[in-house]
């Protein structure tokens, strides 16, 4: 799956929105995650995972940044994700089904927030760009 | 549980109804695969076309209906459901992925309709519903 010129532009043009309250959007799609698929919270025993919790706000940060990082190197996520790839194969090891939960709560907490900017068109560029993220996290599984 | 989704369902009604229809032209765009179901439709080729298309939307009112069948008999709903089931599985032959999909674009258009009010909390309550629509549309596959 290659996107578009058009669907990167799409991409690149809501990013531009979100970036200035990426760590809030992050926390965000963690929660709706953690609240909606509970099984995801298996990966985080270590973790407070209450709302508002630092180390919650923390890692949709991290998050956030990566999705950032694939948005800046949008023609190449795979060199942008190298690291991040090998992190999720050799050591996180997150079962590849999560990846859409997660993505699918970021795409609730984005249409929450911009609902006039996410048509159907832009709906589907971001849906495929963290579709391309996610299949680039788990390449190296095996 | 059921009583939550039967209140959730019922307080906002009447904007649900108008987020349902919107779902499935949506559906139809982000996932266009979807659309091998609808050979007889017309024209699909664009998300203009899409959503334009007046057999789209009078598919999208049917299906309404019938989820607002579903949320009046939540603590019946296999049995509610059998014959549309069976329907699905014999003669329309969808695969019940569909049915998934097709739950997580309306919880995506549901977050763009209440923004800030479709908490994590009410996300989760609303996954519930969906899932357990598509568990009994499934439920008569053979």
């Amino acid at each position: 799956m290659t996107l578009t010129q058009a669907e990167k532009a799409a991409v690149v043009t809501i990013w531009a929105k979100m970036a200035t309250q990426a760590d809030a959007i992050g926390a965000e799609s963690l929660e709706r995650l953690f609240s909606s698929y509970p099984q995801t919270k298996t990966y985080f025993p270590h973790f407070d995972l209450s709302q508002g919790s630092g180390q919650l706000r923390g890692h949709g940060s991290k998050v956030m940044n990566a999705i950032g990082e694939a948005v800046k190197h949008i023609d190449d996520i795979r060199g942008a994700l190298a690291k991040l790839s090998e992190l999720h194969a050799y050591i996180l090891r997150v079962d590849p089904v999560n990846f859409k939960l997660l993505s699918h709560c970021i795409l609730c907490s984005v249409a929450a927030r911009y609902p006039s900017d996410f048509t159907p068109e832009v709906h589907a560029a971001w849906d495929k760009f963290l579709s391309s993220v996610s299949s680039v996290l788990t390449e190296k599984y095996r | 549980d059921e009583e939550a989704m039967a209140v959730a369902f019922g307080s906002i009604n009447v904007f649900v109804s108008a987020c349902v229809p919107p779902s499935l032209t949506r559906l139809l765009i982000v996932y266009p695969w979807t659309q091998r179901f609808f050979d007889n439709f017309g024209n699909l080729s664009s998300p203009t076309a899409i959503i334009g298309n007046p057999k789209v939307r009078a598919h999208g009112k049917k299906v309404l209906t019938s989820f607002g069948e579903a949320v009046k008999n939540l603590e019946n709903l296999k049995a509610t459901y059998s014959k549309l089931s069976e329907l699905h599985c014999e003669k329309l032959h969808v695969d019940p992925e569909n049915f998934r999909l097709l739950g997580d674009i309306l919880i995506i258009v549901l977050a763009a309709h209440f923004t800030k009010d479709f908490t994590p909390t009410c996300q989760a309550t609303w996954q519930k519903l969906v899932g357990v629509v598509a568990h009994a549309l499934a439920h008569k596959y053979h």
